[in-house]
């Protein structure tokens, strides 16, 4: 019988069974500045980092974005960058951190770089690591201890996954966007639906994304749960990695491309679970509620808890998110706006919002920021004057970063405060006690700092 | 790692599906580069409401979280586990856990034990009713028995491994260098890999990418 891509991926990756478990070598490790318990780790067992040359760092949860000339306000950030900087040093790992023209979100500056290629695999101390299976690489989401395992041995104990395909047929209407598509998904598959399993994106409404658009899709593999999410890499993607810095050049570039042609799931291989939906009746989406699972279309309302299959649930989720129920999504208005993360901060994103705002203004009162995801991503926006068009309309220009998406350096919104963001997270106080967020499309958010409100962005 | 074979005590019913590691551990936390100390942290914003189970007298000095579905969903912050242990608890029992926060659990040496709804919904009612009756979890037979009842719990086979052994997974797979040493030799020359001395951008040293 055939095999899954994934499948495929796992078992060119399988250096050995342990107890159980396989043991598969990881080709990219990424490191950013929270975990430094991990080399701490390493320093008390006495060893080095196995190959600093496939370990990158870079510094993104914890930066400032504003001016940057300036000393960190927050002496535990600083401390912590310094650490990564020592630890850097000490190993020889490779690190992009604050003030190289290459820092930025450790998942936007791996598929940028081309340091994430197909057919490869890569581990991240963090959970949106599946973005980069948008280029066709098994990546994992790890947390601090498995990361001391990747420094110190290059590899990485894991079970088996059960294989899910989320079939997306049709095409995406005009005005609709890749992050609605992945909202979709994941209100479809569920908050943690895809536990367990490795979710292939397939079908012809995938196929026609670009790259960032896959990268969106598969960043939020993580909400319905799934640690791996993947496409099978095709022209768009060799396109893609061919223009990038580190790609590989030559006689490495022509084997490559030999392998890469070949990654694809078999005609034959069997998925354990599929999943269809079509691309054409997808609209722009928002979430209501404190799960990214629960979201309705722009047009809609927001459920009423008897409405909801767990009324419970959705009470305390409309409780804090200041909504009874029942309210029209268009009649919801906004404190704030944020275009940003890993999900929704590259140029094309930019590029979406910036086409909205185009001679338009910033409702009064709404406070609004642009956090490109990387210094690269930034210079490209600033060289397309896109960073003139955020901020005529009274968008703040920022440097890149995680910031709102999780609030850890001073970007924090305030108690009460509704927020339109590109995010991939609506937890409670994820960007601030008592915020309350709403995920959407960077073109949902733009049109909503305009308005004030959200609205269907294919209206305004 | 000491082996878990059973873990037993008070509980705290925690009636709630999917907790988010964000409530567990709230950011604000994670600049912190210890690993020890995050047991006060726990739940810092739900604490806040005297209502929050964790505020209840009752309940204080439970080793067992009885908890909803999905729990530890979300963000793969270890912190996470190491706040519910170093507050106290050495086993969380929900009908589902995120992937992430199982391996996390094991690592840490805390046991995630995936129970039915309906059991984790009578635990949760015992510990209502008698907040000083107890519960215990045998790794060994997988038995979950407290006063008024018993049934089974599930581990995923590895995580069981790993608890009952006590393993160490850097030092299980250090065992294994060879094997690793072995396939290296044979990965495509494409493969990432960065010359740290001709990248520019990248730095190595205290001052690594102060230079633009
Ligand atoms: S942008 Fe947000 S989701 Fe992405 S890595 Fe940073 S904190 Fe995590």
């Amino acid at each position: 019988m055939g095999k899954t891509l994934a499948q495929k991926l796992w078992e060119q990756h399988l250096v050995d069974r342990i107890r159980g478990r396989d043991l598969l070598y990881i080709d990219l490790h990424l490191v950013h500045e929270l975990s430094p318990q991990a080399f701490g780790g390493l320093d008390i067992r006495g060893l080095p980092v196995r190959r600093p040359a496939a370990t990158v760092a870079t510094m993104d949860h914890n930066v400032p974005t504003g001016d940057r000339s300036a000393p960190l306000r927050d002496p535990l950030a600083a401390a912590q960058l310094d650490l990564l900087r020592r630890n850097c040093a000490t190993h020889g790992v490779p690190l992009f951190g604050l003030g190289s023209h290459r820092q930025g979100i450790v998942h936007v500056l791996g598929p940028e770089t081309g340091l994430t290629r197909p057919g490869i695999t890569v581990a991240c101390g963090d959970s949106h690591t599946a973005t980069h299976g948008a280029l066709g690489a098994l990546a994992f989401g790890i947390g601090t201890s498995q990361v001391e395992q990747v420094l110190a041995t290059q590899c990485l104990l894991v079970n088996p996954l059960r294989q899910l395909a989320v079939e997306v047929d049709g095409a995406l209407p005009v005005g609709v966007t890749p992050k609605d598509l992945a909202l979709t998904v994941v209100r479809l598959l569920g908050f943690g639906g895809a536990t367990g399993y490795a979710v292939e994106y397939r079908g012809a409404a995938v196929r026609a994304l670009s790259v960032e658009g896959r990268l969106t899709l598969c960043n939020m593999s993580a909400e319905a749960g799934a640690r791996v999410g993947l496409i099978a890499p095709d022209d768009t993607t060799l396109a893609y990695v061919r223009e990038r810095r580190f790609a590989p050049i030559d006689e490495a570039w022509r084997e490559a491309e030999r392998d890469w042609r070949a990654l694809r799931t078999d005609g034959d291989a069997a998925f354990d679970r599929v999943v269809s939906l079509r691309a054409d009746e997808i609209e722009p989406t928002v979430t209501w509620g404190t799960t990214p699972a629960m979201s309705v279309p722009v047009g809609g309302r927001v459920p009423k808890p008897e409405e909801s299959p767990n009324g419970n649930q959705a009470e305390q989720a409309l409780d804090y998110m200041g909504l009874v129920g029942g309210e029209r999504i268009v009649d919801l208005r906004l404190d704030r706006v944020f275009i940003g993360s890993c999900t929704n901060s590259r140029i094309e994103d930019l590029r979406m919002a910036a086409n909205v705002l185009d001679g338009r203004k910033v409702a009064h009162g709404v406070k609004a920021m642009v956090v490109p995801g990387s210094v690269p991503v930034k210079i490209q926006a600033e060289q397309e004057g896109l960073d003139e068009v955020f901020r005529r309309a009274g968008f703040e220009w920022r440097e890149p970063g995680c910031s709102l998406c999780l609030g850890m350096n001073e970007d924090v919104a305030e108690r009460g405060e509704r927020i339109a963001s590109t995010s991939n997270r609506n937890f409670e106080g994820r960007q601030g006690a008592g915020a309350r967020t709403h995920l959407v499309s960077p073109a949902m958010a733009a049109a909503a700092a305009v308005t004030g409100h959200f609205v269907d962005v294919r209206e305004v | 790692m000491e082996p878990v074979l059973w873990v037993r005590g008070r509980m705290m019913p925690l009636v709630r599906d999917d907790v988010d590691t964000d409530q567990i551990m709230p950011k604000q936390f994670l600049s912190r580069v210890e690993r020890d100390g995050f047991g006060e942290f726990v739940f810092h914003e739900w604490r806040r409401d005297p209502e929050f189970v964790f505020n209840d007298p009752r309940f204080s000095g439970a080793r067992i979280l009885v908890a909803g579905s999905n729990f530890g969903s979300g963000s793969s912050r270890e912190h996470a586990v190491w706040g519910l242990q170093q507050y106290g608890f050495d086993a969380v029992v929900a009908p589902s856990f995120s992937d992430i926060f199982t391996g996390n659990c094991a690592q840490a040496g805390v046991v995630p034990a995936v129970v039915p709804p309906e059991l984790c919904r009578s635990l949760q009612a015992a510990a209502e009713r008698d907040p000083d009756s107890g519960v215990e979890l045998d790794l060994t037979t997988m038995r979950v028995m407290w006063t008024g009842g018993s049934g089974t719990f599930h581990l995923d086979d590895q995580v069981r491994e790993v608890l009952l052994h006590g393993l160490d997974d850097v030092a299980l797979v250090l065992g294994q260098l060879d094997v690793i040493t072995q396939y290296e030799r044979a990965r495509p020359a494409w493969m990432p890999h960065l010359d740290v001395s001709v990248v520019p951008g990248a730095a190595v040293g205290p001052d690594a990418g102060t230079t633009p």
